[in-house]
């Protein structure tokens, strides 16, 4: 790709703080663009043949089988603390009733897909980031392309497939546990009735949320896929990155930064239009 | 020496370099390192490409593979402009390429063995059984059975340049790019390497293109020799050549790294 960089000492004195800001906005509008060329062919490639079932496989078995336990307590704490947080709250307006209601559509409709999608970033993420940065100064992703071999069909498709299939189901598990341990804190160590707990949650949850959770979860799943792989992928072409095994992990800090960031500006756009 | 563009009539190129410039921004403005140069690679023989550190001898190879953009001009390989292609016709035109990259570029996840094999699972379809057959034999051809499950991490510098060139050779392309093949090996594997080389390409008959510090001994392979220097592109045909130039950045590139083969050409 050709750098357009301004050369800075062609510039007058007075010019140059608009030559910085100029030269800044023209970098991350061609990253902007060559991310969205990025997602393009990622997207393009899951169609291809031939399909890589296998490591298909392995990628669902690192980002999604791999994440259960992370999601498991980390659902079950973050249940226990809406329950305990949820019964304070709501015993000062004798409305303890309402716990298993507020619980599960915090859960279901907020922090399943957010916490979920963050801690897929935190795990999978960067592992995903770190590996296709690798490859790419290590002069893999070239030996591919030489090899007429589509780099975006090899290694980035398998990746997305997975993080889409992982992350959703990742979330349902981490709604379930997290009511579970809303159930534990509220009903079991508060005594909260545990009828009105579950009838509360059952009128109160409807499937317009639930749809609202799916939705994020995928949206969540594709941002996290798209960001952390793209990164790896351009981690030559990053400004400020450096080279070799330094470039590497301040891409992967970038990377999981901005996917968390994108994660949670992502969640109040959807909640604001799809609610 | 020529600088001008080549007429085609004496060659057969299967490479044209044609008014290709290639720069790159730095701290002291735009750093050219190639200036509308013009050359080319004849078919069937060796053309090295020579030059000191940072003169774009990898960014040329770069460019014929089409990994990198020129900012102006053609680089023509068998007729087609690789600057004007993309996609699946830029992978089809790659077919035609083997390429030793510097690093080996292996795959540290595969196996040797997965590694050679590699090329042949992703662009033909052939049985299990085939594929073995091929890789094992060309694992022979190198010396390398005995070694097809060890990964890239187990293997020395020389034997991961001997699996990276298996890999490069097999689907027994039209033109083969070494770039730095004996960089960081000691003389003896530099040998073996450089012996490698004749024999697959005496048993195959590509095109080698050859990127190498490892001056004077790369010459002795070579049928051409490409001098970049600060954007411009001189070309021999030998090391003789090269020592009769005038150019003042050639004489001192005679002396300072040819001393030893040029003495000898003088006193034959």
């Amino acid at each position: 790709m050709v750098n357009r960089d301004l050369y800075y000492g062609d510039v007058p004195k007075y010019a140059r703080p608009f030559v910085l800001v100029g030269n800044y906005g023209m970098y991350l509008l061609l990253d902007l663009g060559r991310m969205g060329v990025f997602l393009f062919y990622s997207l393009i490639g899951i169609f291809k043949r031939p399909f890589r079932f296998r490591e298909l496989l392995k990628q669902l078995h690192f980002i999604g089988a791999g994440s259960v336990a992370v999601i498991f307590f980390t659902a079950l704490s973050s249940g226990m603390v809406l329950g305990l947080q949820g019964y304070y709250s709501l015993n000062k307006f004798g409305a303890e009733g309402m716990l298993g209601s507020a619980v599960s559509l915090t859960l279901i409709m907020e922090l399943g897909p957010v916490l979920t999608a963050l801690m897929v970033t935190g795990r999978a993420g960067s592992a995903m980031c770190a590996e296709i940065g690798i490859m790419r100064i290590s002069e893999q992703i070239d030996a591919l392309e030489c090899m007429a071999i589509d780099p975006f069909r090899y290694l980035i498709s398998p990746k997305f497939v997975a993080t889409l299939i992982s992350v959703p189901l990742l979330t349902a598990m981490f709604d379930v546990v997290g009511i579970f341990g809303g159930y534990l804190a509220g009903v079991k160590l508060m005594g909260v009735n545990s009828g009105s707990f579950f009838s509360g949650m059952e009128q109160s949850v409807t499937n317009h949320d639930i749809n609202l959770g799916v939705t994020k979860s995928f949206v969540f799943a594709l941002l996290v896929a798209w960001v952390c792989t793209g990164r790896g992928y351009f981690v030559q072409s990053i400004r400020g990155a450096g080279f070799g095994a330094e470039s590497v992990s301040k891409v992967t800090t970038q990377a999981v930064v901005i996917s968390s960031i994108s994660v949670l500006v992502f969640d109040y756009l959807l909640t604001a239009i799809l609610l | 020496m020529n600088t001008q563009p080549e007429t085609t009539a004496a060659i057969d190129p299967v490479i044209r370099f044609i008014d290709v410039t290639k720069s790159f921004s730095g701290l002291k403005g735009r750093n050219y390192v190639l200036n509308k140069v013009n050359f080319s690679v004849p078919r069937g023989m060796t053309t090295v490409i020579a030059g000191g550190s940072g003169q774009g001898k990898s960014v040329t190879l770069k460019l014929v593979l089409g990994l990198m953009q020129p900012d102006s001009g053609s680089i023509m390989v068998d007729g087609l402009d690789v600057t004007r292609l993309r996609g699946e016709k830029l992978r089809r035109l790659r077919t035609k390429f083997g390429v030793l990259f510097q690093g080996s570029a292996l795959f540290d996840s595969l196996t040797v063995f997965e590694n050679v094999a590699m090329p042949l699972r992703e662009r033909l379809r052939l049985s299990g059984p085939e594929i073995e057959d091929r890789v094992m034999q060309t694992l022979e051809q190198l010396e390398l059975v005995g070694h097809e499950n060890k990964f890239p991490a187990q293997l020395s510098g020389g034997m991961k340049k001997r699996v990276g060139l298996a890999r490069a050779l097999q689907l027994d392309p039209e033109i083969v790019l070494f770039d730095e093949p004996t960089t960081g090996l000691d003389p003896v594997m530099t040998g073996e390497i450089y012996n490698l080389f004749s024999r697959t390409q005496s048993r195959i008959g590509y095109t080698a293109v050859i990127v190498s510090h490892d001056i004077p001994r790369v010459f002795d392979l070579a049928d051409r020799i490409v001098l970049l220097n600060k954007g411009e592109v001189d070309v021999f045909s030998s090391p003789a050549e090269i020592h009769n130039s005038t150019k003042p950045y050639i004489r001192e590139f005679t002396e300072q790294v040819l001393g030893g083969v040029t003495k000898s050409l003088k006193q034959g």
